[in-house]
């Protein structure tokens, strides 16, 4: 069974981080971020071309995280692959022992690395999260019946910060209908809005893992402001990560006080690190959510 | 109607030399290719004029009724039938269909001079926007009105998708996100309670290439008092 659906059904608040695997066939990179991250983690999303930038896939690397004794969030993007190809890789998973799935829209080609790329978009996320509760039951789309099927821990995004409120209210409900057990959420700074998404979710049995970036820097928000979707860091943050002696030193401060906050809460933290995974454990640890 | 945006001009001529087209007949469509100002008489004129000072010789020019009716094409390259025959080539300003029509109508090389783009709604005058992608399944009973195949990037049937920022869209950044209008609207309607997701769509209902025939069914042969084959 899944560690992290163990975890977050028997009300332990967890960590989650984040891997890209690599453009290429060399894990070295990866393998090091893993072992960074491994022992604080209950489990590491591996994303699925990210920025709808060409990766290695996810499906082959959660395999390589998980035969490191790390248990990987197999992430889906519905950007990539069409019905056939979606459901095969889902199949493919399970027998890979990828257990933890997230599934997303995924971002748009044209900000991407092939902007000439053909989106797919034959299913969105709902649709996809719809299917793989379905494979959970033992069929496939067309209701035939699975030699073999699969058990799932089917997870989704989450965006307490989007407004309109009431569009995000009804997502949620909308997820967790399709099948959605746990939700991750974008980068969380203000708490009243996560503890708002938090008990709609939670009303409708799903967990929530509320995301934390690590602003390093004045460059890195200025990347997230103008090339991320779904997401801005507020101009206080901003100013206080700017007027920081040591940004990095501040960063992690900072990320510390959001996990101490989103413990109160939520069910768990979802790290992003952009780059400064070591950065990870002093988090976690001086959170106090791990020894 | 078709919307359609001239190809670049450097693209037609290298298509009319690996032609090896010295001279040009020119058809133009007198439908939407005339109302994008892409393939009317103005735009053909001055495709004409260009042609001639980079040394073609374009032996005559017409623009039929609608450049995607097959009878009528006919008819058009019949009425010029001396000005065809002594071209290399015929350049034709209007869609794909329309290029598509002229060429079984002719047994002359027929190169395109615009790309077609979409089905395009006019605004107003000039203005024109894709809202129908022509889908076969259709879902605008459920979405207010408003087609999220089409009026999002994505295509998502579901949404808002993660890259939604108050309100807006995440690939057109200057639009307001599809979804938030189709859920504003059918709320506005008092719908939106009911409202459920939609399921994914049924891409066989727009297996290529289309074909629809609104005649009524032709007698039988037998009924008609024919004999059978006759061959």
């Amino acid at each position: 069974m899944s560690r992290l659906r163990d975890a977050l059904e028997k009300g332990r608040f967890v960590v989650t981080g984040e891997l890209a695997p690599p453009l290429g066939t060399d894990f070295t990179p990866m393998r090091v971020a893993a072992e960074t991250l491994g022992p604080v983690c209950d489990a590491i999303n591996v994303t699925d071309n990210q920025g709808a930038s060409l990766h290695l896939s996810s499906l082959a690397a959660s395999r390589v995280v998980l035969d490191m004794g790390v248990e990987p969030i197999f992430q889906q993007t519905c950007r990539d692959r069409n019905r056939l190809a979606l459901q095969s890789d889902l199949l493919a998973a399970w027998t890979l022992g990828l257990e933890n799935l997230l599934v997303v829209t995924g971002d748009d080609p044209r900000g991407g690395d092939h902007p000439e790329a053909k989106g797919v978009f034959d299913l969105d996320s709902t649709q996809l999260a719809q299917v793989a509760r379905g494979m959970n039951e033992g069929h496939d789309m067309q209701g035939r019946p699975l030699r073999g099927g699969t058990d799932f821990f089917i997870g989704a995004a989450m965006f307490p910060e989007a407004e309109p409120w009431d569009i995000q209210r009804a997502r949620i409900e909308e997820k967790a209908a399709a099948g959605v057990r746990f939700f991750q959420t974008q980068a969380v700074f203000d708490i009243d809005k996560l503890a708002r998404a938090t008990d709609v979710a939670h009303a409708c049995g799903a967990k929530v893992i509320a995301g934390i970036l690590v602003l390093k820097s004045a460059r890195v928000i200025r990347f997230i402001n103008e090339r991320l979707a779904g997401l801005m860091v507020p101009d206080h943050i901003a100013a206080r990560i700017e007027g920081a002696e040591d940004a990095t030193a501040e960063a992690i401060a900072l990320a510390t006080e959001q996990a101490r906050e989103i413990a109160q809460i939520a069910d768990g933290i979802h790290v992003m690190a952009l780059g400064l995974d070591t950065a990870v454990p002093t988090i976690v640890r001086g959170a106090g959510i791990r020894d | 109607m078709i919307i359609t945006r001239p190809r670049e001009w450097d693209r037609v001529r290298t298509q009319l030399a690996d032609l090896g087209a010295h001279s040009v007949f020119i058809m133009g469509c007198g439908q939407c290719a005339t109302v994008s100002h892409t393939g009317g008489e103005a735009e053909v004129l001055e495709a004409k004029e260009r042609l001639e000072s980079e040394g073609i010789a374009v032996t005559g020019w017409s623009v039929g009724e609608v450049a995607c009716h097959a009878g009528g094409e006919r008819l058009e390259v019949r009425k010029h039938a001396g000005e065809v025959e002594s071209a290399d080539a015929v350049l034709v300003l209007a869609c794909g269909a329309g290029v598509q029509t002229i060429a079984d109508a002719t047994p002359k090389p027929v190169t395109p001079g615009l790309e077609s783009v979409f089905l395009g709604n006019v605004v107003r005058h000039g203005v024109f926007e894709e809202r129908c992608q022509m889908c076969g399944d259709c879902v605008l009973d459920r979405t207010a009105g408003i087609c999220p195949v089409t009026t999002c990037p994505k295509g998502l049937l579901n949404g808002p998708c993660g890259g939604m920022w108050n309100s807006m869209c995440e690939v057109l950044t200057d639009r307001e996100c599809a979804h938030v209008r189709i859920r504003r609207r059918l709320a506005e309607q008092g719908r939106a309670a009911s409202t459920q997701p939609l399921a994914p769509k049924d891409c066989s209902k727009k297996l290529k290439p289309g074909k629809v025939d609104i005649r009524p069914p032709r007698p039988s042969r037998s009924a008609r008092g024919e004999e059978g084959d006759a061959s």
